[in-house]
Formats: C-alpha cells, sequence, structure tokens
C-alpha cells in the first residue's frame, strides 16, 4: 500500500515537472482554412509524440502579412522561432545573417540526423545558399499547372483527354470554345508574376537575372525584358484584346478562379495545390490536367517550372531549448510519411524522394489523376541556372511592379517592351536598394 | 418657405429620396448579401432581395466566426471593439477635460509651452508617423493587449479645446462663488464644472465611441494575435480569402453587425451627436 | 481670458499630466523617431543602420511612384471633396424647403457617418465586384464593361464613391446648418425683386454659405487625404498599377510591407509639413470666426 502511494506519488511529480519541463515553440503560419487545420493536426501528432516540446502554430494571415508581422515581432524582440516565409521572401531572409539560424546549422548544432540528399533537387534547390547548404526548410511547395474544362472541350468538339501543350495550341483552342459557344473565354491564369513571367522564363530556359538569378550575389540585375518574354506578354495582351484571356487581378489573381468555377473560362493556370480547391468547386463539369503551355519556336522549352509556395525559417534570439525542439519538429516534419500526407492532402509536393516513392506505393497518383501533373513538371529536366528558381532583395515588391507594369500593359499605357524594361528599371532600383541596405 | 412652388417641391422630394437611396444601397445590398448562402451569388443573377439565411449566417458568424480567415467569432471582435471605443473614448474625454481645467483655470509657469504640445497632436495624425509609433508601443511590450489599442489614441487637441471652450464661456461668479464658500479647485471641478459639462461631455462621447469604433490602421497594426481582433480590422481579413472566394454573405453580415453599434448611436442619439459634431469643429 | 483663477503651481501640472505623457510617448517621441529614421538607411530587420543624409528624401523627388502618388492623392482629394459637398450641398438646399419631413430625412442621411471607410469600401467593393457586384451587372445592362481590377481609372471612381459617401452626412449637417443661419428676409427681399430659385441660390444663398464651405473644404481635404487609408486597404489595395495609391497608403505600405523605413519615414515627414499647412489654414479660419 505505501509503496503503490510513492509510486504513484512519484509518477505524479514527475508527470507535473514534465508538464512544467514542455518547452513551448511558437510557429507563424499562413496557412488559412482546410490548410490550416491540416497543419494544426499535423503540429498535434509532434506535440503527442513526445513529453518535452510543444509546438503552438499559430495564423498571421497573408504570406507578406506573416512575412512582415515576424519581421516587425524581430525588430521588437518577440520574434516566434519559426516563421512560415514565402519563396520570394526568400532573398531579404538570407541577407539577415543576424536574424536567422540557417537549418542546416540548427540540425548540426542538435546532432539531429538530417541528410539533404533526401529532398528533391529543384525543391530544396530553391533554398540553398551557393555552397549547396539548405538554410529553410521547404514545408509546402507547388508549381503551376493548367486545370482545363472536359464538358467544355467536349461540347466544343475538342478531344477532352488531351489538353494544350503548346501556346498555339491555346490559342487554336480557345477560339475553337470561343466560337461553339461553349464558354465565352479561353484561359485565365492566376499570378500573372510567378506563372506568366517567372515560371514562363523558367520553362522557356530563359535567365530573368544576371548572377545565376540572383543565387550569385546581391548585386544582381533582372533581366526579364527579353525577347521571349517580350513575346509572350505581347501575345497575353493581344489575346486579353480578343477575350481569349481574361486577367484575373494582381498577386495571386483573386478573380481567376471564380471565372474557371463558373465556366465562363474554359482554362486556367493556377498552383497544383489548388487542386483540392478546384475539385471542390468545379462541381458541374469534369476537370483535366495539363503541363504548362510553352512556345514550340523557342528552344530549350520546355525545360522545368520551378516552384512556389513558403519554407520554414528559424529566427535567432531564442533559447537553446526552443532549437532543439525546432530541430526534432523539422525531423519530424520531414519524415515520408507526414510529408506524403500533407503533399496527397494538401496538393503541395512532397519535399523528399522517399515521399514520392511513398505515394506511388500507395497508388495515390494512379487513383488521383491530376495529382503528378506538377512533380513530372518540375523533374522534367534537371534544373539549370534559368530554372533553379530566383533570389533577389525586395523580391515582394518587385512582384508588385510586375504586376503593376502587367495592369499598364493591359490598359494600353505601355507595350509589353516597354512593361518590361519598366519591370527591370525599377526592379533593379530596388535589388540596389536592398543591396545597400545590406552592406 | 418663400414662395409656394409645387414643381419645385416635388423636386426636392425627388433629389432627397434618390439620395436616401443612394446613401442606403450600400446597406441594402450588404443585407441583402446576408441573407443567402454562398451559392446564391456564383449562379451569375443577383439576388435584390433578402433571402431565407438570415438567422443560419449570423447566429454563425457570432458563434463560430469564419475558420478559414483565421478570426475568432464575431462577438468576439464586437467584444474588442466595445473595449476599444469605450476606452478610447472615456479615456479621451478624461484626460481632455483635465488638461483644460489646468489650462483655463490656472496661471503657471511654461503654461504656453504646454498649451502648444496639446495643440501640436492634432498636426501628427496616426497614419503619418505609423511606422516609428508601432515602434514605439512594440517597445512597451503593448503589442496584442487592450492597453495597446486604446491608450495611443486618447491624447486628443479638439476634445481639450472643446473644454477649453466650454469653461471659457462659464461666467466667473461661479469661482467667485466657489471661493467664497472656501472650495478648493478639486471640489469646484467636481461640483461645478462636471455636471455643468455634462452635455458637452455626452456629446464628444457620442463622437469619440465612434472614432474609436471605426478605427481601423492601428488594430490592424498591433493585433497579431486573434483574440484582440476588433471587427473593422477583422474584416478585412475575412475578405482576403486565401486559396478561393471570401465567403461575401459572411463577409457582409459580418459588415453589417459592425455597422450596427455606431449607426445605432448616430441614430439614437441624433441630437447629441449633431451637437457633438459641430462642436468639435468650433 | 479668465479674469479669477486659482493660485497653485503644482495642481495644473498633475491635471496635465496624463494628457502631456501620452503625448510626448505616442506623438512627440515618434515623429522625432520619424524625422531622425528619415535620414537613416535600415535592412528589414534593423540589424545595419547607416546614415546617408538626405538620399531618403533626394529618392523620393526622384521616384515616379512617389510623384505619381502625389498626383494621385491631389485628383482623389479634389475628387472626393467635390463630390461629397456636391451631393451634400444640394440634399441640404433640398432638406431646407422641407418643413415637416426635414427631421426623417436627416436621419435617413446621417447614418454613413458612422460607418469606418473600411467597412464603406468593403460595402462599395462588393457592390462594384465585377464577377458578381450589382452594378457592374446593371452596366453590362447597357453595354459598360466595368472592371477596376484592371481599369484605373474605374478603380480611383470607387474609392472616390465609397470616400464621398461616407462624407456626405457630416457635409450635409454643415450645409444644413449653414444654410439656417442665411437670414430669411434676404432670400426674400431678392423673391420680391422677381429672382427665380436658381438665380437666388447663385446670387445669395451661395456667397453666404462661403464660410461653411470653405471650412467645409478644409475638413474634406484632411478626410479625403488621411482618413481614407481604410478605404484605400480594404478595397484597391493602391492599385491597379499604383492608380490609387494615396500617400497616406504608400507610406504604410513601403513602411511595412516593403520594409524601407527610411523612405517611408522619409514620407512621413512630408506629409507631418503638409498637415501642419493645412492645420494653419484652418486655424487661421477658426480664428476669423472666433472674433465674430
Amino acid at each position: 500500500m505505501n509503496r503503490l502511494i510513492t509510486a504513484s506519488a512519484v509518477a505524479l511529480v514527475a508527470s507535473l515537472s514534465a508538464a512544467h519541463a514542455k518547452t513551448d515553440i511558437q510557429w507563424w503560419h499562413a496557412m488559412g482554412g482546410e490548410l490550416g487545420a491540416k497543419l494544426e493536426e499535423i503540429v498535434k501528432g509532434f506535440n503527442d509524440s513526445q513529453d518535452d516540446y510543444n509546438v503552438i502554430p499559430s495564423y498571421k494571415g497573408t504570406y507578406p502579412e506573416t512575412m512582415t508581422a515576424a519581421i516587425a515581432a524581430f525588430r521588437a524582440k518577440e520574434q516566434p522561432a519559426i516563421v512560415q516565409v514565402f519563396e520570394v521572401g526568400t532573398g531579404t531572409m538570407m541577407a539577415a545573417e543576424g536574424a536567422i539560424v540557417p537549418v542546416y546549422q540548427l540540425m548540426q548544432d542538435n546532432d539531429v540526423q538530417f541528410d539533404q540528399n533526401a529532398f528533391l533537387p529543384a525543391v530544396v534547390g530553391y533554398y540553398t545558399d551557393t555552397d549547396g547548404n539548405m538554410l529553410s526548410m521547404p514545408f509546402n511547395s507547388s508549381t503551376p499547372i493548367l486545370y482545363y474544362n472536359k464538358d467544355v472541350f467536349e461540347k466544343a468538339g475538342l478531344d477532352p483527354e488531351q489538353p494544350p501543350k503548346t501556346w498555339g495550341e491555346m490559342e487554336e483552342f480557345s477560339k475553337k470554345i470561343m466560337e461553339s459557344g461553349a464558354a465565352s473565354c479561353g484561359f485565365t491564369t492566376g499570378w500573372i508574376s510567378w506563372i506568366q513571367t517567372e515560371n514562363f522564363s523558367a520553362w522557356h530556359n530563359q535567365p530573368i537575372g544576371t548572377n545565376q538569378n540572383g543565387f550569385g550575389g546581391l548585386d544582381s540585375e533582372l533581366t526579364v525584358n527579353g525577347p521571349a518574354q517580350v513575346q509572350h506578354w505581347t501575345t497575353l495582351k493581344k489575346w486579353a484584346d480578343e477575350g481569349i484571356f481574361k486577367y484575373g487581378g494582381p498577386v495571386g489573381g483573386d478573380n481567376a478562379p471564380p471565372m474557371f468555377y463558373s465556366q465562363e473560362c474554359a482554362m486556367i493556370m493556377n498552383s497544383s495545390a489548388s487542386r483540392a480547391g478546384v475539385m471542390a468547386n468545379a462541381q458541374d463539369f469534369e476537370v483535366g490536367f495539363g503541363m504548362l503551355p510553352y512556345y514550340d519556336d523557342i528552344e530549350g522549352a520546355p525545360q522545368n517550372s520551378i516552384i512556389g509556395g513558403a519554407t520554414l525559417w528559424v529566427l535567432s534570439g531564442k533559447s537553446d531549448e526552443e532549437y532543439a525542439g525546432t530541430a526534432k519538429f523539422f525531423e519530424y516534419l520531414s519524415s515520408p510519411e507526414v510529408q506524403a500526407d500533407w503533399h496527397q492532402f494538401s496538393g503541395y509536393l512532397p519535399i523528399t524522394q522517399a515521399a514520392y516513392d511513398l505515394g506511388k506505393e500507395q497508388n495515390y497518383y494512379s487513383e488521383n489523376p491530376g495529382a503528378e501533373v506538377g512533380l513530372q513538371q518540375i523533374t522534367l529536366n534537371a534544373p539549370t541556372e534559368n530554372s533553379k528558381g530566383l533570389r533577389f532583395g525586395n523580391y515582394v515588391q518587385i512582384r508588385g511592379i510586375i504586376d503593376e507594369e502587367f495592369e499598364q500593359l493591359l490598359s494600353g499605357a505601355k507595350d509589353a517592351q516597354g512593361a518590361l524594361d519598366g519591370v527591370v528599371e525599377r526592379g533593379n532600383k530596388l535589388i540596389q536598394e536592398f543591396a545597400a541596405q545590406n552592406q | 418657405m418663400i414662395e409656394n412652388r409645387p414643381g419645385l417641391n416635388i423636386l426636392s422630394h425627388l433629389v432627397l429620396i434618390l439620395g436616401v437611396v443612394v446613401v442606403g444601397l450600400p446597406l441594402w445590398v450588404a443585407f441583402v448579401a446576408s441573407t443567402h448562402t454562398a451559392t446564391d451569388f456564383m449562379s451569375g443573377t443577383i439576388p435584390l432581395l433578402p433571402g431565407p439565411h438570415l438567422i443560419e449566417n449570423y447566429s454563425r458568424m457570432l458563434d463560430s466566426g469564419v475558420s478559414t480567415s483565421g478570426t475568432p467569432p464575431v462577438a468576439r471582435m464586437m467584444l474588442n471593439s466595445l473595449i476599444m471605443a469605450l476606452a478610447i473614448a472615456l479615456g479621451k474625454i478624461a484626460i481632455s477635460i483635465l488638461s483644460a481645467f489646468a489650462i483655463v483655470y490656472f496661471r503657471f509657469p511654461l503654461r504656453g509651452l504646454a498649451f502648444w504640445c496639446i495643440f501640436v497632436t492634432l498636426m501628427l495624425p496616426v497614419e503619418v508617423r505609423i511606422v516609428p509609433t508601432f515602434q514605439v508601443v512594440a517597445g512597451l511590450g503593448l503589442l496584442n493587449s487592450y492597453a495597446g489599442l486604446s491608450i495611443p489614441l486618447i491624447a486628443s487637441a479638439t476634445a481639450t479645446f472643446l473644454f477649453r471652450q466650454v469653461f471659457l464661456t462659464m461666467p466667473d461668479e461661479l469661482v467667485e462663488a466657489a471661493r467664497i464658500d472656501g472650495a478648493g479647485p478639486m471640489k469646484f471641478f467636481r461640483d461645478i464644472l462636471l455636471p455643468l459639462s455634462r452635455t458637452n461631455m455626452a456629446a464628444l462621447f457620442v463622437i469619440l465611441f465612434i472614432y474609436g469604433w471605426n478605427q481601423y490602421l492601428w488594430p490592424l497594426l498591433i493585433t497579431t494575435d486573434a483574440q484582440y481582433y476588433t471587427i473593422v480590422a477583422g474584416i478585412k481579413r475575412m475578405a482576403d480569402a486565401v486559396d478561393g472566394l471570401p465567403q461575401w454573405h459572411l463577409v457582409m453580415a459580418t459588415a453589417v453587425m459592425a455597422m450596427l453599434p455606431p449607426v445605432a448611436v448616430v441614430i439614437g442619439m441624433q441630437k447629441l451627436f449633431v451637437k457633438g459634431l459641430v462642436e468639435t469643429e468650433k | 481670458m479668465k479674469r479669477t483663477i486659482f493660485s497653485n503651481q503644482l495642481l495644473p501640472w498633475l491635471l496635465l499630466a496624463p494628457q502631456l505623457a501620452i503625448t510626448f510617448i505616442f506623438f512627440l517621441w515618434p515623429a522625432g523617431q520619424a524625422i531622425w529614421q528619415s535620414f537613416l538607411r535600415e535592412d528589414a530587420f534593423g540589424i545595419k543602420t547607416s546614415f546617408v543624409g538626405l538620399a531618403n528624401f533626394r529618392a523620393l523627388v526622384d521616384s515616379p511612384e512617389y510623384m505619381n502618388s502625389l498626383q494621385v492623392t491631389a485628383v482623389f482629394a479634389v475628387s472626393v471633396t467635390l463630390l461629397s459637398m456636391g451631393v451634400s450641398l444640394l440634399m441640404a438646399v433640398s432638406v431646407d424647403r422641407m418643413l415637416r419631413s426635414s427631421r426623417i430625412y436627416t436621419t435617413l442621411l446621417v447614418w454613413p457617418y458612422a460607418v469606418a471607410p473600411a467597412v464603406a469600401g468593403i460595402l462599395w467593393w462588393f457592390i462594384f465586384n465585377p464577377t458578381i457586384g450589382v452594378l457592374p451587372y446593371a452596366l453590362d445592362l447597357i453595354g459598360y464593361d466595368w472592371n477596376h481590377i484592371q481599369n484605373p481609372n474605374q478603380a480611383m471612381g470607387l474609392v472616390v464613391i465609397a470616400s464621398a459617401w461616407k462624407q456626405i452626412s457630416y457635409n450635409f449637417l454643415f450645409f444644413v446648418a449653414g444654410l439656417q443661419a442665411i437670414p430669411a428676409s434676404l432670400r426674400e427681399a431678392a423673391a420680391i425683386d422677381g429672382a427665380g430659385p436658381i438665380r437666388r441660390f447663385f446670387d445669395i444663398t451661395f456667397p453666404l454659405l462661403s464660410p461653411t464651405t470653405f471650412f467645409l473644404l478644409v475638413v474634406n481635404i484632411v478626410y479625403a487625404m488621411f482618413d481614407t487609408f481604410g478605404v484605400i486597404d480594404a478595397t484597391t489595395e493602391g492599385g491597379p498599377a499604383q492608380a490609387t495609391n494615396i500617400m497616406v497608403y504608400k507610406v504604410y505600405f513601403d513602411g511595412f510591407v516593403g520594409q524601407n523605413i527610411g523612405s517611408s519615414a522619409a514620407q512621413s515627414v512630408v506629409l507631418m509639413l503638409l498637415v501642419i499647412a493645412l492645420t494653419v489654414v484652418q486655424f487661421r479660419w477658426v480664428e476669423k470666426k472666433v472674433e465674430y
């Protein structure tokens, strides 16, 4: 009896002290809605799996809002340990040497097993320094793909199993669709910057900046006003005037998906991660999937598409326990089971080969048409200097400039050359400003 | 009425009715939208009459809110707004009436300087000094707190001027009488000035309550914890749907609820409102 | 000036203390910071800082975006002021003719004052939404294509309407008060002379209303320049192509989203100078009025 009491008392004390010893780790993220709920489920899995750490996720709004909040909090010394930053914020985060703890170093310092080669090169390449060290932890990566309305294709007399492969076919199919009255517009797109400019360039193996698209250093310059990009923007403007293409607004293009869902536009180019949303909203018609179209007269196309999405950055100024827990959490996040689960639920790309293989084993791709298109696209060819990604300072604002110049093109205030020259000129100023701030 | 011109009268009524309709249009559309479901907007025809989902939409927003926007239930945000609006309105009235009392009824060194310090706040709306003010508040550890939401906004030159004006028009005999009774300044303030300024305070309260309730930029910046979101700042987060369409019916239900308290105050206390509006601009 | 005053020396400072403390901490100190930061160049995280003199101001002068913002602000402020004051004056003149029904009309016209600018923005954004909005649908029927996401002028139109709508109540109340202060005898005399209602308005009413009009002019410009942040942020966010990027929004955007603290601070300083100028104008008018 006495022993029993003692034993339970010891257990009680142990559990109490364990409860007290749990280290809280703040994680600020930008995943709203279903994704946010899934993220919390993943975090709960980690918190339940061990007794030392408690990861606390908080939703901070859109990507720019989350990043802004984290930077402001850092200046106020109230930063979280982990913050989710979108890919275009990479340049800003990287340059902030005193403010971040690189992931490879975090893993080293805390003796956590970590094999960088297990990650998909197209994913991880975006987030490494010039020596190949991984700076941030890829969490949600996606790539743009083409979605099309099979019912409309059929009505227009097109083969619903054959998405357009080239931009020439895009035009041809769109015209057929519009002439047959199956839909009033050919296609729309999210993300003029990410899809129709950055990915367009990578897909056609065209540089968008010097210094390997900015990977080589802060003193890079944009070169996005090349002939291929000018040709594409010129054509987009022409199609916009003809009604073949409809603009969905700046940044992510909030108005583009509704045009596709309401069957106003027959095709949309958008993130592979929108797959779940597209399937949920496209209730009255069948959705088909395809790779991004390319111009067959441009040499080197199709190359491979680049990713978007976000990674997890670790901010400096936290305690050793928090870093130890963060390292453990990252190990958990990159395990094949968690990755495959997150990938299959969300439509984001798996970040490791093992997670991709696990998905194949589970027959996920054969059962879910379209889910593999993005993966095939980023692994189509080994990434070149032009298709590894991009890294420029102040790139969040440069994206804004791309939208603005595109809007000027649409309104007729500028031609494509003038608009892209504007992107280069204004963007370079921001890059120089950033370089000066970070000297 | 100068002369009777029926044509002109009818025209005037027409102009006014048209004006009332135009002014009321956004409210009507918002209300109608808030009584439908999301799919009613997607069909292409826009409903112009209320639908059957009024109670459903509103109770959903009050209790649970839209989880996808990361905002807490509307009831919580309205409570936050109420706390902020009350703190700002009462705080402004309290500190302004005290400083007006000091400036009008005392002579002391540097009085002019103190007056100018208050006056200069007129020239520095929060919007123009937003980044450093944010840094100061963050440095004081006031992010995500009711104090951070309200205190930086309660200094006000206009309220001080209003009370100064009111006190200046009060007859000097009041002070004389108080002196003869042997009352000190604080007793005079409490027993005579405060009761005499009651309607002015009430009028000012109406204006300041609306001012506080409608704050947008400031709460947007300093609240990163959803528990402190105010309703006006929260609406924007709902309208910014990630990966999809804003749920307009719910956004509009929230907008209607965000408008209700201040609109009720204006309509319910119209006389005080007009008085407050006119006085603060003197 | 009061003849009778209290003689305490410490008490007034205690009474002033709360207001002065808040003014120093949240107004003067940040304003000083803004001025100091306008001479600095800082990275986003505040790790590296260097003194750059007037470089931030020079960059503003050289920046086509900033010049565009000045122009946008001017167009916006003037449009909001004219639209809102014009409509309000029309309403006020009409209500002025009413005896019995003026109260009802007034009630139905004053409530938008209570609506937050951000909410006003959301309401009009919804009404004008190109895909599901009521007005684009109606405009489409008469063959006009409304898409403020793409068209800069329409975007400007949208934010002007939303901002002016909210300000109608305020202008209306002041115009009504102004009209009531005009002696009826003056207008009656003109009526006897045979002047019609329109002539009477332009010859007598409008000139006599000019103090009110001038006062409202300043108030509306200040409103359009500084209080409409919510309208812009909740709707266009300065777009498309910077077409609605007013100065106040740019300060916020460059400072918080762009993380360019130096430039944002320099813009703050410019804005402060502008507010000071406007306040001086406003105050001169107030002083004149006090003399009456």
